[in-house]
């Protein structure tokens, strides 16, 4: 409420000036450097993640072992469970250190519209959870001796798809969160319901375009729903993180 | 005059109900060929399946008028709605896997319209879980959530259908025996019957709850009250 009055560049109004002057992009993109570049500086929440990633992976496939291999059709939900994981993890640590240096406000109050700051903080959690997925394959393809040359390229653009469709959501509800109490508990209880869609979609779609017998058109046919799914998940994103993020 | 209609609500869906278990359990003829008894699941469950995704809707919509409006009566809509939904997933959660034990030999199979209905209960617990525990800021919160969870229905929908072809035809009720019909008739419109009812109800506490609130904080403000 305070920010409303202290801040009289309104979200609309104060986006039309601004964006005239500095441009809507390049506040993106400054939001985005800034979170990145802060997670460079400290590695925490990338190092983290990683490690809790792997970690996942390893206790997931204890539960799969068979004739000392893990079984093939539990890899992808495997990976992708872990991934799952270790943003939540990733997710609720960003948004905890604005927090911690009430630096959410100072964000807000700063006449940058608020769709500036919700694309740049969204593009910034994609990169950390791409980064992190950039870990976890080379370790799943080492762990699970899985083949990716046959489909490389369209995995890359599946598991992209993933990563951003994870990113925009968590982001609104971690972002949401910020002023709840237990927020910890309640950002898994919110964010793996609506996330079901999407992980259904990327573990299929992984499965098949790794198993030697897996169709293409299944793939593509996951890799075309998680496009829509991020479509629309950024649209409602878009559309409701201006009412729903205010101090 | 508006709470003067509850009560003959009340009683017209209760005898509707009443009229529908009679038709049920006793005009409507027993399936014969495999279920038996058991088919007699049917007419409630179907009904409450539609009533968990009305909920959905008669949530999201209030909540995202919320959100647009900060008019908090809509928020007492998207409440009892959310609960709603989840008493009435419970319902069709439960008896889908007394059905499927009958009709299939086992209480769960990643059968489309289970699995569909189990993630929309989830997404619907998850809602009423932040407003119960969520504290001040809650009720934007779950709104966002309701607006996410109606994007989420047709999500859910499409990715489980493709997931797993297998699943019962949506033709039942066509095809059934002009008295089995009419059982089910009775059964949805009493159950849609029963909906409303609980949800002006429902709302009237919510709205009750809030109005309370204020007066005390008023109190308050006022030095009238002891905190």
């Amino acid at each position: 409420m305070r920010v409303e009055t202290l801040a009289p560049s309104c979200p609309a109004d104060g986006a039309r000036r601004t964006t005239a002057s500095v441009g809507f992009f390049r506040l993106v993109a400054a939001v985005a450097g800034k979170d990145v570049r802060v997670e460079l500086r400290s590695r925490e929440i990338l190092y983290t993640m990683a490690f809790f990633a792997v970690t996942v992976a390893v206790v997931f496939s204890f539960a799969f072992v068979r004739d000392r291999k893990v079984i093939a059709e539990a890899v992808p939900g495997i990976v992708w469970g872990a991934l799952a994981f270790a943003a939540t993890l990733g997710l609720g640590r960003a948004f905890d250190r604005e927090r911690e240096s009430d630096t959410m406000r100072a964000l807000l109050l700063s006449p940058a519209p608020r769709l500036a700051i919700f694309l740049g903080k969204a593009l910034a959690m994609t990169a950390v959870i791409g980064l992190v997925a950039a870990v976890i394959a080379p370790v799943s393809i080492v762990l699970y001796d899985l083949d990716v040359g046959r489909a490389g390229g369209r995995l890359l653009l599946l598991v992209a798809l993933g990563v951003i469709g994870l990113a925009v959501v968590g982001t609104v509800f971690s972002a949401m969160l910020l002023r709840v109490r237990a927020r910890d508990v309640l950002l898994p209880v919110i964010l793996y319901p609506l996330l079901l869609p999407l992980f259904l979609a990327a573990t299929r779609g992984t499965a098949a375009l790794l198993s030697p017998t897996g169709s293409t058109d299944e793939a593509w046919f996951w890799i075309q729903f998680l496009v829509v799914y991020d479509a629309l998940f950024i649209v409602t994103a878009l559309w409701t993180f201006e009412a729903l993020v205010i101090e | 005059m508006k709470r003067a209609l509850v009560p003959v609500l009340a009683v017209v869906v209760a005898l509707v109900l009443a009229l529908a278990v009679r038709q049920v359990f006793f005009i409507a003829p027993i399936e014969a060929n495999q279920l038996y008894w058991n088919q007699k699941i049917f007419y409630f469950h179907v009904p409450c399946a539609f009533m968990l995704f009305a909920a959905v809707f008669v949530c999201g919509v209030p909540a995202a008028l919320f959100l647009k409006t900060r008019d908090p009566r809509y928020d007492d809509v998207a409440a009892a709605a959310a609960e709603l939904a989840v008493v009435f997933g419970a319902i069709v959660l439960g008896s889908g896997m007394i059905w499927g034990k009958a009709a299939w030999g086992v209480w769960w199979q990643w059968e489309m319209r289970l699995t569909t209905s189990l993630l929309l209960w989830l997404i619907m617990v998850g809602y009423v879980l932040v407003r119960r525990f969520g504290g001040a800021g809650a009720d934007r919160l779950s709104a966002g959530l309701a607006v996410f969870a109606m994007v989420d229905v047709p999500l859910v929908y499409f990715s489980v259908k493709y997931w797993n072809f297998l699943h019962p035809k949506a033709e039942v009720v066509s095809t059934l025996d002009p008295s089995m019909k009419l059982a089910f008739r009775l059964s949805a419109l009493g159950f849609i019957g029963l909906f409303v009812l609980v949800l002006v109800t429902r709302v009237a506490q919510h709205r009750g709850v809030r109005a309370l609130r204020d007066v005390r904080e008023r109190g308050l403000d006022a030095g009238i009250l002891e905190p």
